[in-house]
């Protein structure tokens, strides 16, 4: 069996989601700060998209926006001499789009279910709105972060359509877990492709029993047996 | 120490209308849930923003809609317990009480410790919220507040979260505790007996508006108003219609005699315990019939009705069991009305 595909996917997965995560929690703290509702239903949806859409239909934007005739791709080609589509870099920005409504929404659900009373408490007793966001928000809403986290992870390692647009179908360059699956099977070689399926299997499984572990430790706070 | 309050905010079908005025005594806000008792304080605590109007603390102007005041919560310096005390759960009771503090960490041990002997709480540092009883939980949220040493005391209903059968008990205990602090208190509350134990002042607000204001006492002692007596709990109110120096209570078909009768005065509240069972005709007494009996813990209740023969509205009133046990006649009875009150 060839390890290259579960080291680039690994990669790819671990990469994008210190990505994801940041600017998913970033994207959830502005929205559920908006004061005006009209102006969070639409960013809401737009950064939600890529949830529903065909990941084809998200790997057509990205050609759209970072194909080397388009005016950002040709720039960086011009100016950085850098190619992005078909590089192992693709292969993150496929990712990172994928991955990150599930980070956005879990952390915007967190931090929604934080008590507003709370919060409100911590200005009437002078704390500083970053205190408050650290010391108070982020503590409460921190298991479903991480839970969103980690389905991020798993979404991005699991990510093939709008990959196989953008990064190709490179072997030991950009040939993730899924394209292996497929290409082996594409081949009529279906046993070629037992190993990845495991594997594949096996790291999304873990990913969720981990995800379980987070929600039931959320719960720590409100329960008096947990902390005894 | 004076906190001036004025201000208005609109929702759907619901609109926020108060004035009032404080002078430094504990002021009681009593009010049905959902007429706008916290939304009063949320407002004066910035937590809130009103559509318009004033609120000025000792001079302070903390919001004023025409000059374009409005302090964030940080610096307005006002105490306020939420009503299920919102104690951050991720913190031990030390570090909630703490966590306002601008001291070093040694000044913050020291004056937490001090706090926590204090409010009775040694022992407690290093428990969560979830670990505490209500009653502690609220020494903590009270000791939290006024470790912060705010202008004023923001109480909304402090009581709420407990138990009833607590709720007696904490009652003195919180009193005394809340002498540790010498600042404006009000407390916001649906309960009569917390407002009558807990302040000197009393507002009454009914679906955004304050509709009563006045002296605790006095207010309870002798409502002026069908609101004021609505609110203390007088269980027996009809409209009226005033003839000389005769009251004729239409819901009720009876008439009253007294003297003193204040004008532009449109109904008539009776107490419950203003009644007596008398054995013949006199003033202000009438022939009833019985309608129910229902027995509370320490009397009955007593429900009659006009015996003149036309639909009248029942008048409840309560009797001691051992005079009721001892009433030999009782579907026919002779009722005397002791007192009541002439209301606008």
């Amino acid at each position: 069996m060839d390890w290259s595909p579960m080291l680039i996917s690994l990669k790819t997965a671990s990469v994008s989601i210190i990505i994801t995560f940041f600017i998913g929690i970033l994207a959830a703290k502005s929205v559920v700060g908006m004061k005006s509702d009209k102006v969070r239903i639409v960013i809401d949806g737009l950064l939600t998209l890529p949830l529903v859409l065909p990941p084809t239909v998200l790997g057509f934007f990205i050609l759209l926006i970072l194909g080397v005739k388009r005016p950002l791709g040709k720039f960086l080609l011009d100016f950085f001499s850098v190619k992005i589509v078909f590089s192992w870099t693709a292969t993150v920005i496929a990712a990172v789009v994928v991955s990150f409504p599930l980070m956005y929404r879990s952390a915007r659900g967190a931090f929604e279910q934080v008590d507003k009373n709370l919060i409100m408490a911590g200005r009437t007793l002078g704390m500083s709105e970053r205190k408050i966001f650290w010391r108070v928000t982020m503590p409460l809403a921190l298991p479903g972060i991480a839970s969103g986290g980690v389905l991020a992870f798993a979404r991005a390692l699991g990510e093939f359509g709008a990959t196989a647009m953008v990064a190709g179908n490179i072997a030991n360059k950009t040939r993730t877990l899924p394209l292996a699956i497929y290409a082996e099977v594409a081949a009529g070689n279906m046993e070629g492709s037992y190993g990845y399926v495991a594997v594949v299997v096996i790291i999304s499984f873990v990913v969720l029993s981990l995800m379980n572990y987070f929600t039931i430790k959320g719960s720590k706070y409100n329960n008096k047996d947990e902390l005894k | 120490m004076s906190l001036e309050v004025s201000i208005k905010k609109k929702f759907k079908g619901f609109s926020l209308d108060v004035n009032f005025r404080t002078n430094g005594e504990y002021l009681g806000i009593l009010g049905a849930s959902g007429s706008g008792k916290s939304l009063t304080l949320k407002c004066i605590a910035g937590v809130e923003t009103p559509d318009e109007g004033r609120i000025v603390l000792n001079n302070k102007v903390l919001y004023d809609s025409k000059k374009n005041v409005n302090i964030i919560p940080q610096n307005r310096n006002i105490g306020y317990m939420f009503q299920n005390y919102a104690l951050f759960p991720n913190m031990t009771a030390e570090e909630n009480i703490g966590v306002g503090l601008k001291l070093s960490k040694r000044e913050k041990k020291i004056k937490t410790n001090e706090l926590m002997k204090l409010f009775r709480l040694e022992g407690m540092s290093y428990k969560y919220p979830a670990q505490l009883s209500g009653g502690q939980q609220q020494r903590v949220a009270l000791a939290r507040i006024i470790a912060y040493e705010p202008d004023v005391l923001l109480l909304d209903e402090p009581f709420s979260a407990l138990d009833s059968q607590l709720k007696s008990e904490l009652h003195t205990d919180f009193l005394d505790l809340l002498k540790l602090y010498n600042g404006e208190v009000l407390i916001v509350t649906h309960s009569k007996d917390e407002v009558y134990r807990f302040s000197e002042n009393l507002a009454l607000i009914e679906k955004g508006t304050i509709t009563g204001f006045g002296k605790t006492k006095e207010i309870f002692e002798k409502p002026r108003t069908l609101s004021e007596a609505k609110m203390t709990g007088c269980k027996n109110i009809s409209k009226c219609i005033i003839t000389d120096n005769k009251i004729y209570c239409s819901d009720w078909g009876i008439a009253l005699e007294t003297k003193n009768i204040p004008e532009n005065c449109n109904y008539i509240g009776i107490p419950s315990n203003n009644f007596e069972i008398v054995n013949e005709e006199g003033i202000n007494t009438f022939e009833c019939k019985l309608v129910n009996v229902i027995e509370e813990i320490n009397e009955y209740t007593i429900v009659i009705e006009n015996n003149n023969g036309s639909k009248t509205k029942p008048i409840y009133f309560n009797i001691n069991k051992e005079v009721w046990d001892n009433t030999k006649i009782k579907d026919k009875l002779h009722i005397k009305i002791n007192d009541f009150y002439i209301l606008r």
